[in-house]
């Protein structure tokens, strides 16, 4: 039996093709953060993609110096996980708790390729 | 419950050195030996009498070496548990612990922070978890005011509640001579300066200060031999719930409703019974989540609670009589000075912000991004 791939390979993989991947326990509870084994008894998880659908559970604009405010988020899956994020496409204060959102992966980095799931308000999703 | 540790050890020293801005060129071991040196002479003891060492600081991830070394102790037991600003409430726990099984019979528990004088960013890196990292969440703060926001959201809290922990904390600091920030601060001074993390304002934040603290820990019955009135560890838990904030299951609930419920029921105390509370408040949503998980208020009553002049002085609950972190000092682990102040509530010797017939305390230790929680109840020779 091959070694499973870490869960960051695994991830990191799934945002570069689009896919916003989470772990399920055999008794079929979500997972996030990814982990190696089922919290609590220790037994395999197995990896998803959710429908990237959900809404959000916290919020905040951060105010750095001489810059706009950009929003921090965790967002909760319908599939029942829940992921840090931002919301774009309103101001970043005007995000408000309970807001559903569905998923959109950033363009490939220049550098690394790599691609990271934000959100957007559902109603103005294409 | 190991309700033997009940007043089976009494803190015997206690002191702090170098809050504020430290002089270039300080290290950190400096500020921890000069305060260990301090509550050492408090206690009655010198390093030679020292035999067991638990101290921590982001700069010293091996810091008990360091500090054995500049103070040459022998020590036959030593531990640097690092789960942040709690470090030290869990240290009390433990030291307490390896006293009663006789792995030590004089504990140092010691701090020391030159995070202001280095900068923040490089005295205390953060650990980021891989999933949070590419949103660049500003930590702690970050985690912070998401759970204000959820708390908000959850119970109608207002910006205004939070500012009046702020405005509490400022109050308690004008009297005493020793706090960084003891200009008048009102609600609408909070909430007019500058915006860090929505809903949290700079005056929602803690300082940034250097500093040290340390205090001694000894069983009762050599306590009872020192100069100084014992203050007696009556009950001591821990908890965590997470790591990063994505792993905290409820924003709006920490694991400080476990950490004081095994406090309380080993010290055979009730939160209304507590004459004084030292809740960290790293940033004013902390001690809201507190003193609701602790007991001092139902849940989502904290802010109405801080709001009602309850933790001020002459309030129900006279809650971080120092100035806290807001106001007091913030060397980046607060956890030891707030045992510190209430080490020296109980002995009585707090001046103006003295509470009066103070006998039973609560030091409550918060770290991390409200991921470790750790309570000590603590008490005066009357209380044993």
């Amino acid at each position: 039996m091959s070694e499973p791939s870490p869960p960051a390979a695994v991830v990191d993989a799934a945002w570069r093709e689009g896919r916003l991947p989470y772990q399920r326990t055999e008794d079929g509870a979500a997972v996030w953060p990814p982990r190696v084994a089922a919290p609590g008894d220790g037994r395999p998880l197995s990896w998803h993609d959710s429908a990237g659908v959900g809404c959000v559970y916290a919020t905040t604009a951060l105010h750095a110096r001489g810059a706009e405010p950009r929003n921090i988020a965790l967002i909760d899956l319908d599939e029942g996980f829940r992921i840090m994020s931002r919301v774009d496409g309103l101001p970043a204060e005007a995000v408000k708790i309970g807001l559903r959102v569905g998923v959109r992966f950033t363009e490939a980095d220049a550098e690394t390729g790599a691609r990271i799931p934000v959100f957007v308000p559902l109603e103005e999703q294409a | 419950m190991s309700a033997a540790l009940r007043a089976s050890t009494a803190i015997t020293g206690a002191a702090e050195w170098g809050l504020g801005a430290a002089p270039d060129g300080t290290r950190p071991i400096d500020l921890m030996a000069q305060a260990s040196l301090r509550a050492l002479a408090d206690a009655g003891l010198t390093p030679a009498d020292v035999d067991g060492i638990f101290a921590a600081t982001t700069q010293l991830p091996m810091a008990p070496l360091n500090l054995a070394l500049e103070l040459g102790i022998d020590a036959r037991c030593s531990d640097a548990t690092n789960v942040g600003g709690s470090s030290f409430m869990f240290h009390v726990d433990h030291a307490r612990a390896a006293i009663a099984a006789g792995l030590c019979d004089v504990a140092l528990i010691a701090y020391g922070s030159t995070q202001r004088l280095v900068g923040r960013s490089s005295a205390s890196v953060q650990e980021l978890d891989p999933w949070e990292a590419p949103f660049r969440p500003a930590l702690p703060v970050t985690a912070y005011a998401l759970a204000a926001s959820r708390h908000m959201h959850e119970f109608g809290t207002t910006r205004e509640q939070l500012a009046s922990v702020a405005v509490a904390a400022r109050a308690w600091a004008q009297l005493n001579p020793g706090a960084w920030s003891r200009d008048p601060l009102s609600v609408d001074d909070v909430l007019a300066s500058r915006m860090v993390a929505d809903p949290l304002t700079l005056r929602d934040c803690c300082l940034v200060t250097d500093g040290g603290a340390a205090i001694v820990l000894t069983s009762a019955e050599r306590a009872a031999t020192l100069p100084r009135p014992p203050v007696l560890v009556l009950g001591a838990g821990q908890a965590h719930s997470h790591r990063h904030v994505t792993g905290m299951p409820s924003l709006t609930h920490t694991a400080a409703a476990q950490s004081g419920a095994t406090a309380f029921a080993q010290a055979g105390v009730t939160p209304g019974e507590v004459d004084v509370a030292q809740l960290y408040d790293a940033f004013t949503i902390t001690p809201i989540l507190f003193l609701e998980d602790l007991g001092f208020c139902a849940k989502g009553d904290g802010g109405p609670f801080a709001a009602s002049g309850a933790i001020g002085r002459g309030g129900r609950l006279p809650l971080n009589t120092n100035g806290g972190g807001l106001s007091y000092t913030h060397p980046g682990m607060y956890g030891l000075h707030a045992i510190v102040e209430a080490v020296r509530q109980l002995r009585g010797e707090c001046g103006e912000r003295q509470v009066p017939g103070c006998e039973i305390a609560v030091a409550h230790g918060n770290g991390g991004v409200l991921s470790s929680q750790a309570t000590l109840v603590l008490g005066s020779a009357a209380t044993a």
